[in-house]
């Protein structure tokens, strides 16, 4: 069943200005990809692709049994008889028509008669929590609710495919969290395969089972968020996604990880958290250090990786870490694999934020 | 206006242009402007007088304004400023000066008659006014308020017939070039018109007792601004050298 | 200190506003003189006589069948410029847009060595139907068309090129075919500037003299409109060819007005 329904990619889009495509993504039903990269990488030139609005120069597209392009063939299918559903960045719902009619629009292109149409149109919005906006136009809702219609709009012919194009960077910072949980609860309903596209690696590791990373129009790297994380196969992905990323339960200025309990300088937050700590926030001493870090361990050195002026040290139990230092920090430290050194975090340097 | 033929509005554009320049050292010279107003169908003749009364008159230019003699009646009245007024017709003349715009007595300085013009060959095969009234045909004549507009109109109630007309020109060198680009299979114009387009058009008589012989009047103008140059040009018109280039263009002397 | 500031900024430099005021001028001042001439008490019986009724029918007739077949052919048109990527397009650009800038007598002899009777498909066309172009209302028709579609044509290419392609895309992602795409996303969203290319046009037809005069000739009842009638009444009739002016500003300025909300939206 998996394999049947599942997306087999090779996208191979030459674009003006020298810029290629090519990138392969495997994503079983079930299962939530994310392609993550930064602006101008070829993500959006990837959701043309696949959803059928940029033709392929070479590669192959295939979903479930189905080859949807495959140049080399002659094979192309149009857009409108893919059975893609896009949320598209910034979510293109069309203006001139109300939500109910821009839930219903996949229905209706299909010759689904208006009544019909219009009936299981409106399942979508009690579902969604759109009641009271039926009758509103896009210019009129928020982007929360803008996103919502969108994702109806694109669920609702029951597709076999979802892509999702940045579906949170329209929206502001106080409603992310939300949305981003509604939109993980949505994710998992939909039983074929998932492809989330993202800048933000908070969105990936969050949102995603696999993480595709991808920079100049290649994939740089895939695995999961851990691997990703943990493993960054260049600097730029360690730029990118190297963050330490800490899933814990925060209550009175502590986040419960299960093992170490962090101290953390957000003192009202509380519930499932995110807790991120960039590298370089992390300080490595050969003694117990003394002073304000109240965010302190002794562990071991697991793997030590060099990029160019940067050295990047990764730690072993209680917790698990990346930590950036100098060169010079490493010569002085004397560090070595499964040498023995001590962690200290300021309690104001771990970022949290609700999960 | 729409009346003037290619090579008179360019010569007439030259003649401008010409003002503008001598206006620009008018200090060294005496040149004077002769601007005179003339109904299109005088639009050949009109040109080759232009030339002789300029080599008779060193230092004067005359510029033609040529057009339907009642759209130039409306230039007049409306205060356009020209030196002497032509009109195909006495009636426009006659509204001029009533409007006390002429000075002195207009004088008819020439005649002229009525003739079908058809595209050259004949294809429709008119052999005089009756066939104006063939509905197959496409038939124009003048606009009633120009002079060949109210002769034709006449000429066809002395012939008893009731044309199919098709198009009302706004003028006769409008009507006489879309005959003979073939568009029209007839229309009534003037014998000189006809004269002027030979190769292109061909003429059919009208008989002389339905015939209309349009009188031509010509005037200086109340407020020309060369009254003098306005009225060598008229005498230039009126004396045997005039006539002869107005009969050589198939005119008929009064 | 911003008081002052503001103060100074809410009133406009002088010279401009002289300028503006000029400028204005040379509109309002024709119009002044319209009505100065006007003889108001005559007004009714001149407006009803048959030659005005016949010329405002045909004034309407042609006007909106001239806007009618802009639709039909120049949206298309515009569609293909601001989509279709081929060689030459901007040539086919200019080439539409020279209506706008040749004087309209150019085009109506354009049009009679092409489409006359002698022309270069007027030719072969009449000894194929015996139809004949000039000298007919269907003359007039295309005469108005040739000058006033351009209006259509660039309005909406215009409109297209700024629509967001995203729009179209995601209808055909949510199975839309092509034409279901024009029709319910395409063209509702262009409709603003649809509406104001058709006023547009429209106008432009209803003022059409020079291409209709020099193609289809002038006969009342058939051929002659509002401008012609106007043109032919202002050597004999002073008084019909200002009363016929007046019903054109009348009718013109009437539209404009009723539709500046779209109008200035999309333009």
């Amino acid at each position: 069943m998996t394999s049947r329904s599942g997306l087999d990619a090779h996208l191979v889009i030459s674009r003006g200005g020298g810029f290629t495509l090519d990138a392969a993504l495997k994503i079983e039903a079930g299962d939530t990809v994310a392609l993550l990269g930064p602006n101008g990488a070829g993500k959006s030139t990837a959701v043309g692709g696949l959803a059928g609005l940029i033709p392929l120069d070479d590669g192959r597209i295939a979903l479930g049994d189905r080859a949807l392009d495959d140049p080399a063939r002659g094979v192309f299918v149009s857009p409108e008889d893919r059975r893609i559903g896009v949320v598209f960045q910034d979510y293109v719902l069309f203006p001139h028509l109300t939500v109910m009619d821009n839930i219903a629009f996949g229905l209706r292109s299909r010759n689904v008669r208006r009544r019909d149409a219009h009936r299981r149109a409106a399942e979508w919005v009690e579902r969604l929590g759109l009641g009271d906006l039926a009758g509103r136009k896009p210019p009129a809702l928020s982007g929360g609710q803008a996103q919502r219609v969108a994702l109806a709009r694109a669920l609702i012919g029951e597709p076999e495919l979802l892509l999702l194009d940045e579906p949170l960077a329209a929206l502001d910072a106080s409603t992310r969290v939300e949305l981003r949980r509604t939109l993980a609860d949505h994710l998992g309903q939909f039983p074929g395969p998932r492809l989330l596209i993202t800048h933000e690696p908070t969105e990936a590791f969050l949102l995603a089972d696999q993480i595709h990373v991808i920079e100049g129009g290649a994939i740089m790297q895939m695995g999961t968020a851990e691997d990703i994380r943990l493993r960054p196969r260049s600097r730029y992905i360690a730029d990118l996604a190297g963050s330490n990323l800490i899933v814990g339960t925060a209550s009175r200025g502590t986040v419960g990880t299960g093992t170490v309990d962090l101290q953390v300088g957000d003192t009202y937050i509380a519930g499932p958290v995110l807790a991120t700590i960039h590298p370089r926030a992390i300080s490595l001493h050969l003694h117990r250090p003394e002073g304000s870090p109240r965010n302190t361990w002794e562990t071991t050195v697991a793997r030590i990786e060099h990029y160019g002026d940067r050295v990047r040290v990764q730690t072993g139990a209680p917790l698990p870490l990346t930590a950036e230092i100098t060169p010079n920090a490493e010569r002085a430290l004397q560090l070595r694999e499964r040498s023995a050194v001590w962690v200290s975090i300021k309690a104001t340097e771990i970022g949290v934020e609700a999960a | 206006m729409i009346a003037v033929s290619e090579p008179a509005r360019a010569r007439a554009v030259v003649g401008f242009a010409a003002v503008l320049v001598v206006t620009g050292c008018a200090g060294s010279g005496n040149q004077s402007t002769v601007l005179v107003s003339a109904a299109a169908s005088l639009t050949d003749a009109f040109v080759e007088i232009e030339a002789a009364f300029e080599e008779a008159n060193p230092g004067v230019d005359v510029v033609l304004n040529l057009g339907g003699s009642s759209a130039l009646r409306e230039q007049i009245l409306g205060g356009a400023p020209a030196d002497v007024f032509a009109s195909a017709n006495p009636s426009n003349m006659a509204q001029v000066r009533e409007a006390g715009e002429v000075d002195g007595e207009p004088r008819v300085f020439i005649r002229n008659r009525l003739q079908i013009a058809v595209p050259a060959g004949n294809p429709a095969g008119v052999t005089g006014p009756a066939d104006l009234a063939r509905e197959e045909l496409l038939i124009g004549l003048c606009a009633e308020a120009v002079p060949c507009g109210e002769f034709g109109r006449q000429a066809l109630a002395n012939a008893g017939v009731s044309a199919a007309v098709d198009t009302r020109e706004p003028d006769v060198r409008a009507l006489l070039t879309k005959i003979g680009a073939g568009e029209l299979d007839a229309g009534i114009v003037y014998v000189t018109d006809v004269a002027s387009s030979v190769g292109e058009v061909d003429g059919v008589d009208i008989a002389d007792a339905d015939n209309v012989v349009a009188e031509y009047p010509i005037a200086v103008l109340t407020g020309a601004p060369n009254r003098d140059g306005a009225t060598d040009f008229v005498e230039f018109v009126l004396s045997d050298e005039g006539r002869a280039i107005l009969v050589k263009h198939g005119f008929e002397s009064p | 200190m911003t008081g002052l500031r503001k103060r100074r900024v809410s009133r406009p430099p002088l010279v401009l506003v002289a300028l503006a005021v000029l400028g204005l001028a040379v509109f309002v001042v024709p119009l002044l003189g319209l009505l100065a001439r006007t003889p108001w008490r005559d007004l009714p019986a001149l407006l009803t006589g048959e030659i005005v009724a016949d010329a405002l029918r045909l004034s309407m007739v042609s006007s909106l069948a001239a806007t009618a077949l802009s639709a039909v052919v120049g949206v298309p048109l515009a569609w293909v410029l601001a989509r279709v990527e081929f060689p030459g397009r901007s040539i086919v650009r200019g080439l539409v847009l020279l209506p706008l800038v040749i004087p309209p007598v150019v085009g109506g002899a354009a049009l009679l060595f092409a489409l006359g009777r002698r022309g270069l498909i007027g030719e072969p066309l009449n000894q194929a139907t015996g139809l004949v172009l000039p000298f007919s209302t269907w003359g007039v028709v295309l005469a108005v068309t040739f000058v006033a579609m351009p209006f259509l044509v660039i309005t909406v290419e215009g409109a297209l090129r700024n629509l967001d392609s995203r729009y179209e895309g995601a209808a055909a992602t949510l199975g839309a075919k092509r034409w279901t795409v024009l029709r319910r996303v395409t063209f509702p969203m262009i409709a603003p500037s649809l509406v104001a290319g058709l006023v547009l046009t429209w106008a432009r037809a209803l003022g059409e003299f020079g291409a209709t005069i020099t193609f289809a000739g002038n006969l009342p009842g058939r051929t002659q409109t509002l401008p012609l009638a106007v043109f032919v009444a202002l050597e004999s009739d002073r008084d019909t060819a200002v009363a016929l002016s007046l019903l054109m500003v009348a009718i013109s300025l009437a539209v404009l007005v009723a539709l500046r909300g779209r109008w200035w939206r999309s333009l």
